[in-house]
């Protein structure tokens, strides 16, 4: 067994920023204007209308202390590089060099309304990554304006009521079908763009039935919206005949390639019949996904669709590149500008450094390294895989089930999550909602980890476990080498205990006060 | 938290020797002679040592003798034993100690449906229930699914008692054993109990917006509701969820019973099933439904008033089910079962159904022939 690593985070009693500092602190101290640039324009070249009354409150500190406050924060988390075994979430390394590509001034300090032609080298990037995108998929175009994964679901639904707009078929082409195990955001953007959603059952095999989507589909159909592999690690072998049903009735296709990476340059969303798909640059293609940060949901359609995309869509035209946003059947703008351009290219610098033999060796890598997990995790006592008649192999991950070590000793998947932090293991993925699985959890040990690093995440769990049998004690009050104990969830369901802004911090606090007092 | 528990120590007996229940001392007695042993007692004991393992010391408090006491000896548990006369051998017993819990919160029975509908009956508003699963008919929502899952729910209330939610709308059904042993299956619908919701399918609280089941249930009622259609007689069957489709059309539901609308207006409450077919007669009807806590009955458990003429006459396109998705997710099987009595009925209806689960929200489910 590995060595488990001893660990304890560091603990800081760090006040809030607002707190730090004294009246004049100050992190730069710029010059007073030369007398020429006074004579100029005068003392202040602000307009009195626009000048403000009173002054901004800001923290009033060093750029030392700056620095030391950040790093102190960051001293209390995981820090985003250990082993996070996250499913569903394809946890990657983010490159430096990729990093630093964003930092140059050519995309640091560009601007979208700039003439394109002072912006031929970010939009080559951006029409070349398109391709790089459609040759894996098949498609014909890809926008990336949606903000996530979530919001190239919504473009989907969008882009879906555009095209049956146009087709005069709006007021007939009502509903959406996908599956229960689909990602909550397939039915929610559906939703919210006012179709009626229509989930299909788990069956016995592990995935819906051909007979339930038959069922489910009509002339009222607008869409599907699928993923495969779903969660479980399960790939739908009948997907091509979904499609088909799909089409037979005159809907449109969705693939929603959150879980690509056990099939990235395996197979094509076109070529399985799909009219549009869609990928996260923040999880299969190596741009960071840290701390909720700026994500971008890659959209590609056919070209039978393409019409109806959000605009402007980059084209080349000759040897320059423009921005077409001359499309008047398009759905509209899902977000401003261009998306989130700084991860497009961190993106395609993941994929021009991997190369299409890259791309395909990662993929099987990654089925590997979960089927090994798998291997291990099932020799583990308290667990159960999901779906435990399902012979085939699970491709890049598996939901698994704490349901018999809960049922022993009565630790969960929350309370094993919570001590995994202990021992510096970020907590795992349980399950998108809802739990058909009960007590889930869902590693995916991708291309990045290596065989120790999984080992290690296994005997940790395997360490938890038996604690849990000994001393359930220590696992249910966990975590205890981590800066704050338990998080009390209920506290997310008051508002008065919660802030966004200093302003409303102090507001909040006030009134507490208050009360406590009276 | 104050637990009880009452053991029906006759429950189960008929099982095994083919009686299909044990209501009734004579029933008792003919199990007893045909060599049945009793189930319940080492049912309950299986119970309470998962609980004694996970939660030691914790306290119980319980019948005397062979109704709850016996089962519990030398368990690391802190057990308080209520005065009862002796038992009589009937049903009478159960209702007693169930009386004498009256303080608990949570009244721990083990049983079979015969004894969940005396249990019900007889204890506080506000005092739920959880079956140990020990009896020959276990068509109530209200039993875990094995005695350790029972015990195991119980360490997890004791030791996180402020995790409880209840859930107050689980079917309390009950057979008729004298029909049942000549052949024919007629459940019916007792009334609505509360239990405990088990926490294993539920995620703590993380932030976000919470799923609320009841306002998912109204939302899909009002939209069955708004598309109604004139002419057509609606049938509304019984427990919560099909009455939510009366409330959201401005009227009272009789929850155990079947209601019928007509143009908004209500032409039948509680009726029976020959008025219902007579109101059928000559006009489209469509029928209104919920689904049952965990076995998933949608025809044949507890709304028997709904007969086969008036189901053909609807037929499968003519249903209109309505659950939460809390509630289908929990079932045992991701299927509806359907038991007119009537086998090719049953085929006829077997096939898939859309149950809505929300407004504007709908999940395709598979209807079975439970024969």
């Amino acid at each position: 067994m590995t060595r488990l690593p001893t660990f304890h985070a560091a603990k800081w009693d760090e006040p809030l920023v607002m707190e730090l500092g004294r009246p004049g602190g100050r992190g730069q101290l710029f010059p007073a204007p030369e007398p020429e640039v006074t004579d100029a324009i005068g003392d202040n070249p602000v307009p009195a209308a626009m000048q403000r009354k009173d002054r901004p409150v800001l923290p009033e500190i060093t750029e030392f202390e700056a620095q030391r406050h950040y790093l102190h924060l960051s001293q209390m988390t995981l820090g985003m590089m250990g082993v996070s075994l996250f499913g569903t979430c394809t946890m990657k390394y983010n490159s430096k060099t990729s990093e630093f590509a964003t930092w140059r001034p050519q995309i640091a300090e560009v601007h979208p309304y700039q003439h394109p032609d002072t912006l031929q080298g970010v939009l080559e990037i951006i029409h070349d990554f398109d391709g790089i995108l459609q040759s894996l998929s098949g498609m014909d175009q890809f926008v990336f304006q949606p903000g996530g994964g979530a919001d190239a679901a919504y473009t989907m639904t969008a882009v879906a009521r555009a095209y049956w707009a146009d087709k005069g078929q709006l007021g007939q082409r009502t509903e959406m079908v996908t599956s229960i195990q689909a990602h909550p955001c397939n039915p929610a953007t559906a939703a919210a763009a006012g179709f009626t959603v229509i989930n299909l059952p788990l069956e016995e095999n592990g995935y819906p039935s051909l007979e339930a989507l038959k069922a489910a589909l009509s002339e009222r159909t607008a869409l599907i919206m699928l993923n495969n592999p779903d969660d479980m690690g399960i790939y739908n072998p009948e997907i091509r005949e979904w499609v088909q049903a799909a089409k037979d009735v005159g809907a449109l296709c969705f693939y929603d390639h959150a879980n690509f990476n056990g099939v990235m340059g395996k197979l094509s969303a076109r070529e399985l019949g799909f009219d549009a798909c869609m990928f996260m640059l923040h999880k299969t293609f190596g741009a960071p996904k840290a701390g909720g940060g700026p994500a971008v949901g890659a959209f590609g359609c056919s070209a039978e669709l393409a019409p109806y995309m959000p605009a402007p869509v980059v084209v080349k035209q000759g040897d320059r590149y423009a921005l077409d946003d001359d499309r008047p059947k398009s759905c509209g703008k899902i977000r401003e500008f261009w998306g989130n351009v700084p991860q497009v290219v961190k993106a395609y610098a993941w994929a021009r450094a991997m190369g299409a033999e890259g791309i395909q060796m990662a993929s099987d890598i990654s089925v590997v390294a979960n089927n090994y997990m798998d291997h291990r995790l099932a020799q583990l006592p308290g667990i159960a895989r999901s779906n435990p008649d399902v012979t085939a192999r699970r491709m890049e991950m598996t939901r698994w089930s704490l349901a018999p070590l809960h049922e022993e000793t009565g630790i969960g998947t929350v309370e094993i999550a919570n001590r995994m932090a202990d021992y510096g293991i970020d907590p795992w993925w349980m399950s998108h909602e809802p739990w058909i699985v009960p007590q889930p959890f869902t590693p995916e040990a991708g291309e990045l980890w290596s065989k120790e690093d999984i080992d290690l995440w296994i005997d940790v769990l395997a360490q938890i476990m038996q604690e849990a049998r000994d001393n359930p004690e220590l696992v249910r009050t966990a975590p205890h080498n981590q800066p704050i104990a338990q998080v009390k969830g209920d506290a997310f369901e008051d508002p008065s205990q919660w802030a966004m802004t200093w302003r409303a911090y102090q507001r909040k606090r006030d009134q507490a006060q208050a009360k406590g007092a009276a | 938290m104050k637990i009880g528990l009452v053991v029906n120590p006759v429950a189960g007996l008929g099982g095994a020797v083919g009686l299909k229940g044990t209501d009734g001392p004579e029933t008792v007695a003919e199990a007893l002679r045909r060599g049945a042993v009793a189930q319940a007692g080492p049912r309950t004991r299986r119970a309470f040592a998962r609980l004694a393992d996970r939660v030691p010391g914790a306290a119980i408090t319980v019948a005397p003798g062979a109704q709850g006491a016996d089962w519990l000896a030398g368990l690391d548990l802190s057990v308080t034993i209520v005065p009862l006369p002796a038992p009589t051998g009937s049903a009478q017993d159960t209702r007693g100690a169930v009386l004498a819990l009256r303080q608990c919160d949570l009244i721990v029975f083990a049983g079979g449906d015969g004894t969940a509908r005396d249990v019900a009956a007889t204890r506080a508003d506000r005092a739920g229930l959880l079956g140990i699963p020990c009896g020959v008919k276990m068509h109530s929502g209200v039993f875990a699914v094995s005695p350790e899952a029972a015990g195991a729910a119980l360490a997890d209330l004791v030791a996180n008692p402020d995790s409880l939610r209840w859930d107050d709308t689980c079917e309390i059904m009950d057979i008729d054993e004298d029909i049942l042993r000549a052949g024919r299956l007629v459940p019916r619908l007792y009334g609505l109990a509360r239990v405990p919701r088990l926490r294993a399918r539920i995620q703590a609280a993380k932030g976000g917006p919470r799923q609320d089941a009841q306002a998912a249930l109204a939302g899909a009622a009002a939209e069955i509701a708004r598309q109604m259609q004139p002419g057509t007689l609606y049938l509304i069957g019984p427990g919560t969820s099909a009455g939510a489709v009366m409330q959201a059309a401005g009227h009272r539901p009789t929850l155990l019973g079947t209601d019928a609308l007509l143009n908004g207006r209500v032409l039948a409450r509680d009726a029976g099933s020959k008025d219902l077919e007579s109101l059928a007669q000559d006009r489209p009807v469509k029928i209104i439904l919920g689904v049952t806590g965990r076995q998933g009955f949608l025809l044949g458990r507890g709304n028997q008033t709904i007969s086969d003429r008036l189901i053909a006459q609807a037929g499968r396109d003519g249903l209109i089910v309505l659950a939460t998705a809390e509630k289908l997710d929990a079932l045992a099987q991701p299927v509806l079962w359907v038991d007119t009595g009537d086998p090719a009925l049953d085929a006829a209806l077997s096939g898939f159904v859309q149950v809505h689960t929300g407004q504007r929200q709908r999940r395709m489910m598979r209807i079975g022939a439970a024969a």
